[in-house]
Order: C-alpha cells, then structure tokens, then sequence
C-alpha cells in the first residue's frame, strides 16, 4: 500500500504537474493580448517598463526557466493584475474560502444522495423511485445561475431567513451550499441506485436473505458497502469539481472564494495568478484521485493483492 | 419522551438562530443609518490603491476617500473647490499656478502635510522607472515630459518649486484651460514620503504600502480593512483638515460584479448604493419604485471605429453612408432603454460648456446617394465587411441592431465578429479589423479629453486616422489661454471629425444607480464621482 502512494506521488504526480505546467505556461502566451493591454492606451515606453518589472522582456524559455525554479520553491510570483499581492497570498486567502464551500455541498449532496439512491433502489419501480429519480434529473437539468437567485428570492428576500450575498455569517454558507450540491445530489443519487441494484442482485446477498437477514440489515450491512464503489469514485472528481467548479455559485452569492480567481485570471491575461491555480489545483486533483484509491482498495478487499 | 422532545426543540430553536438571520435584527442598511456607515457596490476588487498604479473607476472610487489633491470637488458639479490647497493664484498669462497649502493640513499618522510631499509625489509618478500609466496627466507641467522620458535627469528643471513650507509653485509647459479639474485626477495626488521610503516603493509597483495598516493618507478617511473579493473599509480620519464636516463614520465598499447579485444586495437590505442597475430590472423600478432609481448622464461616448485604411471604408462616402443610417433615437429607446441620448457629435453636450455645433444626420437618401456615388448603388457589388465588438450581450444587441439597420437602409450585409476582450483590444490595436465598438470615458470634465485622442498616431487613435488640419487645431487649442477661442478650435476640429468619420458616434452613456432613499448630499455629476466627505446618512421617517 505504502509503495501504491508514494508510487502515485512521485513518479506519476512529478510528471503530470510538469506537463501541465509547461503546456499551460506556453498556451497562455499564445493567447493574444497581454496582461496589461486596456482600452486606453499604455504608451509603449511605460509598456516595456512594465515588461521588464515582471521578467516578461526575457526570452520565453529563460521566463519558463526562472517559472519553473520559482515554483519549486513555492514562490508562484506576483499578480499581475494585483501588484501588491503575490499568487500565493491570494490562493492562500480564497481557498479555504472555496474548500469549506466545497465540503458543505459535497456533504449535502452525499447525505441527499445517497438517501435517495438507497430509497429508489430499496422501492425499485414504484413510485417513490421513480418521483426520487425525477427529482434527482431536475438537480441536473436546472443550472446553478438559475437556482442560486431562485433560492436567494425565496429565502434570502420574500423570507429574510438566510443571507443573500457575501460570506460573513454563518447564514451566509447555507444557500450556495445548497445551490453548489443539487447537481451533485442529483448524480450521486443515481450512482448509489445503480451500484445498490447490482450489488442487490449478487449471490452472496440472496445467501444473507437466506440467512434470514432482515432488509435493513442486508442493505446497511452487506450491500452499502459495495453498492457505494461509484459513488467513491466520482467523490474524488465531484470534490475536485466543487472547488474548481464553484465559479458560477461564487459570483452568484459573491462568495471570495479561488474558482473565481481561477477564470478572471484567464480572462484578465494574468500569468502568473493562471499559472499557479492551474497547478494548484491539478495537484489537489491528484491527491484527491490518491485518496480515491486507496478508499478503493479499503472498500474492496478484491483489491488488496 | 417529553423531555427529549423539549431538547430537540430549544437545539432547534438555537441551530435555526445560528444558521439565520433573526427576523427581528436589522439590515446593515438599517445598522449603517444609525451609525453613519454608508455601504457602497463597487463592482469588482481593487487592483491596488496607490495613486500612482490605479487606473480604473473602481479604484478611483476608493482612493477618493483616502487622499486628496491641491484642489477638491463640488459635490453638485465637480467644479474645483479647495482641497490640500485652502487657496490659489494664477498668473496674468495663465502659466504659472501658486497654491496655498493649509497649515492645519495634516496626513493620516498626524505629519505635517507640505508642498515637499508634492514636489515628492509628482516626481515619483513622472520617474520612468515605476511605469506608471496616467504620468502623462502630468506633462502639462513644464519639462514634466522631459523628465519621464528620460530626456533630462534633474528633477529640479521640472515647473514645479516649493518658495515656503506651504507654498507650491507649478508653471506649465503650455496654458491649460481645464488644469484646475486636471488637478482632482488621482495621478495629481499626493503621497506620504517617509511611508513610500519604508517600503522602498518610490520607482516600484507592487510594494505594501497600500495595504492596512501601512495606507497614510491625507483624505477625509482613513483604510481600516481590505479583505480580497470581500471588503475594503475606510474609517473617518480625524486628523482630516475638514473632519467636522465629514459626516460618515465610515463606508464600506463591496466588489459586487454581478449586476444582479448586487440589485438582490440591495433589496435585502446589504447596500445603500449600487455601481450599476441589471437593464432587466430598469422597467420595475421606473414603475414600481421610481425613487430609488436614478439614471445620469455620464461623460462618456459609445461609438465605432472605422479603420480608415481598408477598402471599402477608406472612401469618406462609405463611412459617411454607414454613419447617416443608424437610427440612434430608436436604437436607445428600443435596445438600450436607460435614458441614454442619441450621439450625433463625439463629445457628449455642455462638457465644461461645450456642445459641438456639428452633427452627423440621419439622412437615408443622402446615405443611398453617397454609397452609390462610392460605387454601390443600392449596396451593389459592397464588400464583406466584419462589425467587430468584444463579448458582451449589450454590445452583441446593439450590433446586431446597427447591422439590421445598415441592410435594410442600404441593402449592403456586414458580419458580426465576437471577440473576448483581450483579443479583442489585441485585434483593434493592430488595426486588424473594419469596424469596431469604441468607448470613451472622460478622464477629466473638458472637450480635450475626448478629441485630443484622434491626432495623428495617438496612442488612443486606433483607426489609421491622419489629418494635418485637424491635428494643428487641437494643438492650437492646447495653446490658448482664451476660453471662447479655445472652443471654437475644438469647433472646428470636430466639425471636421465628423466630416471625415474615422468614427461613427452612436448614443452618450448614462450612469444607473438604485440609491437607499436615506442617503444625502449624493448629486447627479458628469464623471459619477461623488466627494465622499459630503454625503451622509438619514432617515426620512
């Protein structure tokens, strides 16, 4: 086991951070315009002052280098776009933001989902199976930007419950947490009735019925564990997914969080704010894809050899 | 059973207390009534606050509140007001400006205020080193210039002198009508000395001065607090020259990007002021809650560039035909809705008294007769031609409007090309397109700031527009130091503007802000700006 994770640490994390780190590097160059281009003119002279304040008027490669070199010490360079900040400043303030926004729905969305997964597969054909499985299709039809401001509508506005905007209160958390997780809710909702009706259906649980088990026990006992394989693998993507994904549901409630850093940066031509969240963010994917793993191989004692 | 019952109860009761807000507690609006706190939107989170770097109306907006230049702003009409400066002079022949500072002026840490930590300011933006993008406004300092381009090396050349303590001397390179209102840009203000020393960020960008508790202002507030993406707070300074008359106690400023997130803010009680309306919101509070909406007229210009160097648009009759068939009253009235007014000139009307005597006119057989006299009767044998904006639903809208209009009108089809802003700003930079959506915002309240950008190879000039006649009158009107022939050169030259039309003008902005009824001293004004020193809070019931 020890030698499965530091093999997925090393020798393959290594290598796929370095390329992503390359290929994106050179990809953003390639995209037109500059990090300081703006409707009104920069006059050229201050425009190679700038240049030459951030590196930008070395050779390509030698920038690349001097990245590269930088990162390794955990120096990811300043902002462009926010001189007085560096990146890591900015992630370090604006993700645990998004992780804790994260949690709260993929949490959501685990308890709901897998509540209505087990129900549908417990009820397979009937009404509540069917009405559960709707409802479930409609967290995936229905968009974040269309549920988020219904939501605020309702509860934030007409019944002044919860927050509508902003991340002060502890109120303030529950309507994008919500809004983040029905899509979510809706898959692993889905993915728990599939993996519940096959493992359902195997031998060994007709043995436990045999045995007398009662339904309860053999769900809870003998088949969660194996009818929740999907759910763990998509957990560690859907995480992943959650914090880099929250960019709608973050703009939606203004919550300060990295998903929006993550797609302004782009926009707003930032090298080294896109450089340094896309590298963060492949390495929690990654380590979100290790944990998944080894969760898999302790859920399935098939994997251990 | 009961009891339990009861506990689950009252640990509802609590859970439901934590996670909510009380139905009984007030709204921040209500809170900031009471205690003099005024809640701004502001659109997105400031790239810095040193006045030297800012570049956008979102930072502006900030550091408004944290220094102030030699002269101030009227609240109702911006016009300039003492500032650090309790008094000026101005020299017969309008070269030379003395300005009296205050002796009480003090900045944010207690220091003295004086003319060397001008004389200090206005040499750290013009030195090249910190590339600052607005030194410019400074070059109508005499050798200003000069010295930013690194032509001469001593500071001490540059027109401005300190005779006493609290006596600034500036003399210009050239008599500059509209100086005084060039002065209220942030690129004019002052900085302290011993704090940009601590933090070494004389020549460099980036440092953390700007950040709290580093800021030393001189500005009616102070900076208490800047969370990313969530706040930026300023407290009243008391150590402000005029901090009896300051009335807030403090504001707080929101980067709310979404339009609709920040109407919903506003309705919920968040915010007293929005930076924008959402435009499907306009129609409801025309109808239904008319008094919190106010639409402005901005200083502002949306329009089109022609790139003047390409067929078929380098034929002056093309564009002329192009610019004659776009119906701009049914264009604001249909598309855009926000009171906006049709623009037939390119500087918006009674900038610093000036309303341009020409115009383009909406005149379709004229248009029909110049396109064919170019070569296209009846837009026969007209050339593909791209409208070029950057991703935006407005400017999506009203381009697919202009294009309707200029087929039905001249019979002639015109593609629309949808760029993201970067590459969009790339592709107009490289005069790579055929016509494209321009905007103008006015740095300052005079017709320069909106003419002075077409001479011949300005930076802003983005249409391959030369004309000789042209240039030499917006340089005689830089020269002159009589108001009416000053704008009677800016006449002319925009007569002949809109003669040659390397732009096609189509409607003056207007600002869109929901305003809490409570807030006061809050005027309509050309720039949006708006003294913060002068509004405050109250309740009218």
């Amino acid at each position: 086991m020890l030698k499965f994770v530091v093999r997925r640490l090393t020798l393959e994390s290594i290598p796929t951070l370095l390329f992503v780190a390359t290929l994106t590097f050179f990809l953003i160059r390639l995209a037109p315009g500059g990090p300081f281009s703006a409707e009104k003119n920069v006059p050229p002279d201050v425009l190679k002052r700038l240049e030459a304040h951030y590196g930008l008027d070395k050779p390509l490669l030698v920038q690349y280098r001097d990245y590269l070199l930088n990162a390794l010490r955990g120096d990811l360079g300043p902002s462009f776009k926010y001189p007085n900040r560096t990146v890591n400043e900015l992630i370090a303030v604006s993700f645990p933001v998004s992780l804790e926004l994260g949690i709260y729905a993929l949490a959501m969305a685990l308890a709901v989902g897998i509540a209505i997964g087990l129900l549908a597969s417990a009820r397979k054909n009937s009404a509540a199976d069917y009405l559960s499985m709707s409802a479930a299709m409609m967290g995936i039809c229905v968009p974040s930007f269309v549920l988020g401001p219904l939501l605020v509508l309702v509860f934030g506005i007409w019944l002044g419950w919860v927050g509508v905007s902003g991340w002060a209160t502890p109120s303030d958390r529950i309507l994008p947490a919500i809004t983040l997780s029905a899509m979510y809710v809706a898959y692993i909702a889905r993915l728990t009735r599939g993996g519940m009706l096959e493992i359902l259906s195997q031998d060994f649980i007709r043995t436990a019925r045999a045995k007398g088990a009662g339904g309860m026990r053999v769900v809870f006992v003998h088949a969660l564990r194996g009818g929740l394989a999907p759910v763990v693998s998509f957990a560690g993507p859907a995480m992943a997914g959650v914090i880099t994904g929250s960019f709608v549901v973050e703009t939606i409630f203004q919550i300060p969080g990295l998903g929006r850093f993550f797609v302004t940066a782009a926009f707003n031509r930032d090298y080294t704010m896109i450089m340094g969240t896309v590298l963060f963010y492949a390495t929690l994917i990654i380590l979100f894809n290790t944990a998944v793993d080894i969760l898999h191989v302790w859920l399935d004692p098939r994997l251990r050899n | 059973m009961k009891r339990n019952a009861s506990r689950t109860l009252v640990l509802a009761c609590l859970a439901l207390c934590f996670f909510s807000n009380c139905p009984n507690r007030q709204s921040p609006v209500q809170r900031g009534i009471r205690d003099q706190i005024l809640h701004v939107g502001n659109f997105s989170e400031p790239e810095d606050l040193d006045p030297h770097i800012v570049t956008g109306n979102v930072e502006f907006n900030i550091v408004m509140a944290l220094v102030e230049g030699l002269v101030g702003q009227d609240p109702k009409d911006l016009s300039p007001v003492p500032g650090a400066a309790e008094r000026w002079e101005i020299s017969p022949d309008t070269m030379t400006y003395t300005f009296f500072l205050r002796p009480s002026g003090r900045w944010s840490n207690g220091d003295a205020l004086t003319a060397h930590d001008f004389i200090y300011s206005f040499k750290r933006i013009l030195t090249a080193r910190l590339a600052s993008e607005y030194a410019y406004m400074l070059y109508c300092m005499k050798n200003a210039e000069a010295y930013h381009r690194g032509e001469i090396a001593d500071f001490s050349l540059v027109g401005v002198s300190a005779p006493d303590r609290f006596t600034l001397r500036i003399s210009l390179a050239r008599p500059t009508a509209y100086f005084l209102s060039l002065l209220q840009h942030v690129s004019w203000y002052p900085v302290h000395p011993p704090t940009i020393e601590k933090f070494k960020a004389f020549d460099t960008r980036g440092t953390r001065w700007t950040q709290p508790p580093n800021f030393v202002g001189n500005g009616p507030f102070v900076l208490k607090r800047w969370n990313v993406n969530t706040v930026v707070v300023v407290e009243k300074n008391p150590f402000y020259w005029d901090a009896s008359s300051v009335r807030l106690n403090a504001i707080h400023f929101y980067p709310i990007e979404s339009n609709q997130t920040e109407e919903r803010a506003f309705r919920s009680g968040q915010i007293h002021l929005t930076y924008g309306v959402p435009l499907t919101k306009l129609d409801w509070y025309r109808t239904n809650r008319p008094e919190l909406l106010h639409i402005t007229p901005y200083l502002a210009t949306y329009f089109y560039y022609v790139n003047v160097t390409r067929a078929p648009l380098n034929d002056r009759r093309v564009r002329a035909a192009l610019a004659m068939t776009i119906d701009r009253e049914a264009l604001v009235k249909n598309v855009l809705k926000a009171d906006q007014a049709p623009a037939y000139c390119y500087t918006p009307p009674n900038t610093a008294g000036y309303t341009c005597t020409s115009a383009v006119a909406y005149d379709l057989e004229k248009a029909r007769a110049l396109l064919s006299e170019a070569g296209y009767p009846e837009g026969k044998g007209f050339p593909a031609v791209e409208l070029l904006y950057n991703t935006s639903e407005t400017h999506h809208t009203i381009a697919q409007a202009v294009q309707e209009m200029w087929n039905k009108n001249l019979n002639i089809s015109v593609s629309l090309v949808n760029q993201e802003w970067k590459v969009y700003l790339a592709t107009t930079h490289a005069l790579d397109y055929d016509i494209a959506r321009g905007g103008w915002i006015a740095d300052y309240v005079d017709p320069n700031t909106f003419l002075n950008m077409w001479v011949t190879g300005g930076g802003n000039n983005r249409t391959g527009y030369a004309n000789p006649v042209y240039d030499s009158l917006i340089a005689r009107a830089d020269n002159c130091p009589g108001r009416q022939r000053r704008l009677g050169f800016f006449q002319q030259a925009e007569a002949i503007l809109l003669n040659d039309l390397p732009i096609i003008p189509v409607f003056f902005y207007t600002n869109q802000s929901l305003i809490h009824p409570a807030v006061k001293g809050w005027y309509p004004t050309l720039l949006n700006q708006h003294p913060y020193k002068n509004l405050y809070l109250e309740s009218d019931g």
